[in-house]
């Protein structure tokens, strides 16, 4: 049964963020053959849909209005429920970011309809589409499917693939013109601690210090090393409450959940609440000195050692392997 | 202004716990029950609006009996009054759609001035039922705060997105949803326990709500729960430390091929 799927693609800083090209590919697993429709909300964005033609989607639809420079959830239910009407699609999907969770359970109230949050897998199997969630803080997983209405998901950032780059794709981008009101909760200000370098949630590489870094210049090196992978610097809570980091890096049960391809735990003991947050990456490394630390219990490699010694030549060893590849 | 706060209180499976299966479902024999850890953020700054601005704290619950059990220790924390909304006999499955829809019909008529839930329940892990509950009510919400300030009508409110902080102004009647970082919560007092066996506590039930089981009939299902397949202890490495990071790299590049 081919269907229509929206994905709405999410615009940070000027670009479209990777999310948004898999949700697209989740898309088409859930179109089956359907058409798939990319939607935009923004100020200006209209010159961002082709990006999302060229990773897969059929057409786009754009809305722009100057009440949506900003996402607030009033105004961006209102475009994104102006273009479900105007598509009627039996599909839609979003990224499992702030933007998405704070948006997407919204969106399935209005439409009395169900939503499976944070999918990290879908697939057609037997007749429905099935999606993979996990639950339990991540110690268990469950497979879902939507039983009446529209088949809605959220998708965990860096777990679908999201389909090649094709520049030669082509596709309508079309405008949709929204009478936005009625904003009941205005943006005064947004203070940025996170935003610089590599995205945590969407990195391929992440790089964390615990209290085992002891001070904020302690930081340094794994920073130094962060910038060879091309990967973030993240951190367990028990260093962002010795102040050695700010509290937006933070990895875990109350923090962010990650899963990049390699996680690099440094002077981090294994806690439960931090494993919450990253126990799904697909490689994880554990540099700590203690070799009874509890992260070594999940770590595929481990190094005992002092940080301050192994950190560095690491960032030596990634040098050379890069400069030979 | 005298607020009236409801808190929307979920039980959990604490997720320190050991998970296991048993026919194909969680097993909670003699697993350890709390209070949504998020939710007590929620209670703690109920509590506190209170006693700045005077009024009553109401904590609600969909669940079974068993959920008294928290709901007293939130009445032990300080809140005034605790409902159970009990779907033991008539939900067999339920999702995000079920509870919000049994949340919302029982606010609808309460003229709430503040409903605080947490951001996310650590077993379930949706974070739906807070934006649900506050499109069914048509009020705007806020997620993931990290401050509230309430001045008359007016509210501010300090939002987490992914580490950065927005400043939002706003208006009640409101939904908000908690994050770390709120606010410490309280421990309940001696007294506090003594104190929370007199408080009300209501028990409903749909019917009382006028719904059917139809009208909060789930919109998803669950076809299978799975642990993911258990890690093999990993390769701690050894010798001089030098090779021992070149060993890692090259690990990383031709085993693991992540770099
Ligand atoms: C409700 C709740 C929620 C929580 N949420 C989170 C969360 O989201 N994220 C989170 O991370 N924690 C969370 N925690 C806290 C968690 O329980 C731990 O306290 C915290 O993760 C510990 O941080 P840590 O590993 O950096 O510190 P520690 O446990 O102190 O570990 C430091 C480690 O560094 C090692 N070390 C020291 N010096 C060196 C060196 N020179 N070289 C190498 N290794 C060294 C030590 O051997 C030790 O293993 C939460 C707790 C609660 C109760
Ligand atoms: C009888 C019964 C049968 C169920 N069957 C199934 C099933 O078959 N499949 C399935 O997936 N789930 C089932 N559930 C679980 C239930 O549907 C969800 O746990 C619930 O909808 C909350 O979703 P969540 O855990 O994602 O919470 P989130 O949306 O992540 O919770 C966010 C916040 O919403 C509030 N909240 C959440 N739940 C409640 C609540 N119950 N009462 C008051 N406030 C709340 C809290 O403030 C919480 O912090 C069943 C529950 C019951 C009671």
């Amino acid at each position: 049964m081919s269907r229509k799927v929206l994905v709405l693609g999410e615009v940070r800083d000027g670009s479209l963020r990777n999310v948004s090209f898999e949700a697209i590919a989740a898309a088409k697993t859930i179109a089956e053959g359907g058409e798939v429709v990319g939607v935009l909300a923004g100020e200006a964005v209209s010159a961002l849909g082709i990006e999302l033609v060229q990773y897969g989607a059929d057409r786009v639809v754009v809305v722009e209005n100057d009440k949506l420079k900003q996402y607030t959830s009033d105004g961006f239910a209102q475009a994104l429920l102006a273009v479900v009407d105007q598509e009627k699609p039996e599909g839609l999907v979003v990224g499992h970011t702030a933007l998405g969770k704070d948006l997407a359970p919204r969106i399935a109230g209005k439409l009395s309809s169900g939503l499976i949050s944070d999918a990290v897998a879908v697939e057609a199997a037997g007749g429905n589409i099935v999606f993979t969630r996990p639950i339990y803080s991540g110690k268990a997983f469950e497979k879902k499917i939507v039983t009446d209405g529209l088949i809605f998901a959220t998708v965990r950032p860096n777990n679908i693939a999201p389909l090649a780059k094709d520049e030669s794709r082509s596709g309508e981008v079309a405008s949709l013109s929204v009478d936005i009101k009625d904003l009941r909760a205005i943006i005064k200000e947004v203070v940025r601690k996170a935003s610089e370098g590599v995205d945590l949630s969407e990195a391929k590489v992440v790089i964390s210090g615990g209290r085992g870094v002891k001070s904020a210049e302690g930081f340094e090196p794994l920073k130094e090393l962060a910038a060879v992978l091309g990967g973030a610097v993240g951190a367990s809570r028990g260093a962002c409450d010795a102040d050695y980091c700010d509290y937006s890096l933070q990895i875990g049960q109350t923090g962010k959940v990650v899963t990049p391809d390699l996680y690099i735990a440094c002077g981090i003991s294994g806690a439960i609440q931090h494993l919450a947050g990253m126990s799904n990456s697909k490689v994880i490394v554990a540099i700590n000195k203690d070799p009874e630390a509890n992260i070594f219990k999940i770590a595929d490699y481990g190094i005992v050692g002092d940080l301050f010694e192994v950190v560095p030549l690491l960032t030596e060893e990634f040098k050379k392997l890069k400069v030979h590849s | 202004m005298t607020m009236n706060i409801f808190v929307l209180m979920k039980r959990t499976f604490d997720t320190e716990e050991k998970v296991v299966l048993k026919g194909g479902k969680i097993n909670e024999d003699g697993a350890e029950f709390i209070i949504n850890p998020y939710d007590e953020y929620a209670i703690e700054e109920a509590i506190q609006v209170r006693d700045a601005n005077g009024g009553e704290v109401t904590v609600i619950s969909v669940g079974g009996e068993e959920t008294e059990k928290q709901l007293r220790t939130a009445l032990a924390m300080g809140a005034d009054k605790a409902v159970l909304i009990n779907t033991e006999d008539d939900v067999e499955n339920a999702d995000q759609f079920t509870t919000a829809k049994i949340l919302g019909e029982f606010l609808k008529d309460k003229d709430a001035d503040l409903i605080i839930g947490g951001n996310v329940a650590i077993d379930g892990g949706t974070g739906q039922v807070g934006p649900r509950v506050a499109e069914l009510l048509n009020i705007p919400y806020v997620t993931t705060i990290t401050k509230l300030e309430i001045n008359g009508s007016s509210v501010t409110v300090t939002r987490d997105v992914e580490g950065d902080s927005e400043i939002i102004e706003t208006s009640l009647p409101l939904l908000v949803t908690a994050q770390q970082g709120l606010n410490e919560p309280r421990y309940p007092s001696l007294p506090g326990i003594m104190k929370a066996k007199k408080k009300p506590l209501d028990e409903l039930e749909l019917d009382d709500l006028d719904l059917e089981e139809d009208d909060v009939e789930a919109k998803t299902k669950t076809i299978e729960i799975y642990l993911p397949p258990k890690k093999e202890a990993g390769k701690v490495l050894a010798g001089d430390l030098n090779d021992q990071v070149k060993e890692l790299v090259q690990l990383l590049h031709t085993e693991a091929k992540v770099i």
